[in-house]
């Protein structure tokens, strides 16, 4: 739709273009630094640093897309909230999924290493059994 | 266009426009397409979330740039280049749909069908693209839904043995290395190396739920980009035919279908934020 004369319309489609294109580029680049690829080595906060603007741009990508090329900015705000208000409840679904993915890992990890635990003295189940009973009529 | 709804009682024909009095003053057929998306949004909201909880329970995840680093024409050791490409082709083509939707409203058949066949060409020149890394995965780098090849070292040694392709006798490695087991007549051959504390290892294999994560999540915004197409073709022959022109809506399909095809786009900005970026 848009509000402008067909010549503006037509041009805001390419600037939009350009605009989607330049972030792209930009986020294989970001990509590549917190890899280590672009000079310094990867470490924790080269990955932490890029994955943070690489939501911020992607984010801005979904916002470029869905106001200016769906024309979700002519919309009526009625429209518009009931649409995008029940995407927040994602919100806390990737809270909630990825803490909860992080404690199967740390499960995983400990029956890992108590499956690994050297048992030091074996003793069996009769053994225990019997010596409580005998000690129990000794009693 | 106006004084023909007014005149009109709001009978059964009027329905599908939402009646005088529209809800959001939008026709029946938009609002139903963005709730539609809105549902797709949490179906893909769903997988991708699956993909980061099963992603965080593991040590150590395939590295996407060593995973993703090969290109037609055989093209080696190129990180993202060839996905990248493919955003590319995406985005153009929802640029394309645009100019189809504003050609519509100066109701230009000519324009339609025009920037609408290029739309098509965009999204069957992706999944031609994805057609191929797909074949690459599979039959050349033998990734299964539960086999992954891919694999990540967790700490530093050397090789005993070398693949013959990259990996030589000898060469050193640190932890975080990827690397990929070569399948050959129908193996894998994992390969032995020594850990600096003298103890002789094999390469494992990569997390098993990479493989099945990977191919039903692209395979479904690959089968939405499918569909897509079907139905821009669809469209694209309707409105070449000038069955849109007698229309009251006029061109609204080609509205609808651009909803439609922005939203595959929009799919893909996160898919490749997940599977390639992060």
């Amino acid at each position: 739709m848009g509000h402008g004369s067909y010549e503006d319309n037509k041009k805001a489609v390419w600037k939009g273009l350009v605009i989607l294109a330049i972030i792209t580029l930009v986020e294989v680049a970001f990509s590549l630094f917190g890899k280590g690829y672009l000079g310094i080595d990867q470490s924790t906060f080269t990955l932490y640093f890029a994955g943070l603007f690489l939501i911020i741009f992607s984010f801005y990508k979904a916002y470029y897309i869905i106001y200016k090329f769906m024309h979700m900015a002519d919309e009526v705000s009625g429209l518009r909230l009931s649409v995008l208000l029940p995407c927040l409840l994602l919100v806390w679904a990737i809270i909630a999924f990825i803490m909860e993915g992080t404690s199967w890992g740390e499960r995983r990890a400990l029956i890992e290493n108590k499956n690994s635990e050297q048992v030091k003295e074996k003793t069996s189940f009769n053994d225990t059994y019997f010596m409580n009973t005998k000690e129990i009529n000794n009693a | 266009m106006a004084t023909e709804t007014l005149q009109k009682s709001t009978t059964q024909q009027d329905a599908w426009e939402g009646g005088d009095k529209k809800p959001f003053e939008a026709s029946y057929g938009k609002i139903m397409m963005w709730y539609f998306l809105l549902s797709d949004a949490f179906t893909f909201a769903g997988f991708l979330i699956a993909y980061a909880a099963l992603r965080f329970s593991v040590p150590s995840w395939p590295v996407p740039d060593f995973v993703f680093s090969t290109t037609p024409f055989g093209g080696h050791h190129l990180p993202l280049i060839f996905v990248t490409f493919m955003s590319f082709v995406l985005i153009i083509s929802s640029a394309t749909m645009v100019r189809a939707v504003q050609e519509g409203h100066r109701e230009n058949k000519n324009g339609v069908v025009f920037w609408m066949f290029l739309t098509i060409i965009g999204g069957a020149a992706f999944l031609g693209c994805q057609a191929w890394e797909w074949n690459n995965l599979i039959n050349v780098e033998h990734m299964t839904l539960h086999t992954n090849p891919f694999g990540t070292h967790e700490e530093a040694g050397t090789y005993m043995e070398g693949d013959g392709v990259d990996i030589k006798e000898g060469d050193s490695f640190t932890a975080g290395e990827p690397y990929l087991i070569h399948n050959v007549d129908g193996h894998y051959h994992q390969l032995k190396y020594k850990t600096v504390d003298g103890e002789v290892k094999q390469q494992a294999f990569g997390p098993k739920t990479f493989g099945a994560l990977f191919f039903f999540i692209t395979g479904f915004h690959g089968f939405h980009v499918l569909s897509g197409v079907v139905f821009l073709i669809i469209i694209a022959v309707n409105s070449f035919s000038g069955l849109y022109e007698k229309r009251k809506n006029g061109y609204e399909m080609v509205e609808k279908i651009g909803l439609y095809w922005h939203f595959v786009d929009l799919v893909w900005v996160f898919v490749f934020l997940a599977f390639y970026l992060l």
